[in-house]
């Protein structure tokens, strides 16, 4: 680590965000696994209680969380450079618009009743 | 002359310009191995992205078919094994978790503990099939595979199999055929993910114990593991989609 600061660049060409290379320790891995399993947990138990509408939004909001703490831990985004937390934030956001127009379209429809 | 300049301001010789000649793997396009490291975790998510949106297709016809055909998709899905399916979550997350510690090993180049680790990934990811197959053996006992041999009965006439659920009418009953049809295009598309990943697994667990990611050079760890990070991430949201929200159907 020491080596990549040592020789950073000066003018600030070559690395203007000064995006510094950072190791994610085991100690967090294993935080985020214990989350990870935790919530798997609490999202089956939740399965089989009856809270009506509420059933399908807990479900997908742990695994939305579920997710992003992949994301962010796992996968590095949260130490990453802004290009690369941009490209994540704009692949899912484009995702986001694919799903609602055609959701728009569909639901603008005869939903169901075919 | 230029050796002149070069022995009478010895910080030229150390500037991030002389740089990508420290490590072999550092090409000479890239000004500095972070550049280098970012370009490859950039061009790695973008790929990722596009896998977003194959899933996304997958997703968004479960999501619409589930609304539509809701009765069907409900007791269709009432008979995925959630105790299976929620050990194969564990599997997964446990598999995920080796290789995060595989890319950690490989950032300190600590050569055995990677090798451990990607043997684990691997292991994991092997038993996590292994439980997929064994559930789709119990839907080929049922009955539940789309096609010829597809059985409505546990639908039609649940009270004959025990099963505590209203019966549904003989045509929103062949519709489950569809929750079947999504539930093996998506764990299916999911499960060819896993077996390509443990295929370049077993490339990199050889590659690691020649000790190729043990010296400072730990791209292709890093890019196969947002990769297979991003496996894990699908299966956590087909586990809740398929297997769980269906328990208690709205009335």
């Amino acid at each position: 680590m020491a080596e990549h600061i040592k020789h950073h660049d000066a003018s600030n060409v070559v690395n203007p965000e000064h995006a510094e290379h950072h190791i994610v320790s085991p100690l967090e891995y294993t935080f985020v696994f214990a989350f990870l399993l935790l919530f798997t947990g609490i999202t089956v138990g939740a399965a089989y209680v009856d809270l009506g509408w509420a059933n399908p939004v807990i479900a997908l909001g742990i695994a939305s969380l579920k997710a992003v703490v992949v994301i962010l831990f796992f996968m590095h985004v949260k130490y990453q450079s802004k290009l690369i937390k941009m490209t994540v934030g704009a692949g899912f956001f484009t995702f986001f618009v694919l799903i609602m127009m055609t959701m728009a379209d569909y639901i603008s429809r005869a939903w169901g009743t075919w | 002359m230029a050796n002149t300049v070069a022995t009478t301001h010895p910080e030229v010789a150390h500037h991030a310009h002389d740089e990508h000649v420290v490590l072999p793997q550092h090409r000479h396009h890239f000004e500095t191995e972070e550049q280098q490291r970012e370009a490859g975790s950039f061009g790695m998510w973008l790929f990722l992205l596009t896998e977003i949106m194959f899933f996304g297709g997958l997703f968004f016809a479960y999501l619409l078919y589930r609304n539509w055909y809701y009765p069907a998709f409900a007791v269709a899905s009432n008979q995925l094994n959630v105790p299976e399916g929620a050990i194969n979550t564990a599997v997964l997350i446990s598999s995920g978790f080796c290789m995060a510690l595989g890319v950690w090993a490989a950032e300190v180049k600590k050569k055995g503990f990677l090798v451990l680790m990607l043997v684990l990934t691997t292991f994991f990811g092997l038993v996590f099939l292994g439980i997929k197959a064994d559930e789709y053996h119990e839907k080929y006992e049922k009955h539940h595979i789309p096609g010829a041999s597809f059985s409505t009965a546990m639908f039609t006439h649940p009270a004959d199999f025990g099963i505590k659920e209203e019966p549904i009418a003989p045509d929103m009953a062949e519709h489950t055929q569809l929750f079947f049809f999504l539930y093996f295009a998506m764990t299916g598309m999911h499960a060819f993910h896993m077996v390509l990943g443990i295929g370049i697994l077993f490339w990199l667990t050889w590659r690691a114990h020649k000790g190729e990611f043990s010296e400072g050079y730990v791209a292709p760890i890093e890019n196969f593991g947002l990769y297979w990070h991003f496996v894990d991430i699908v299966w956590l949201f087909l586990f809740p989609l398929l297997y769980l929200i269906n328990r208690h159907p709205l009335h």
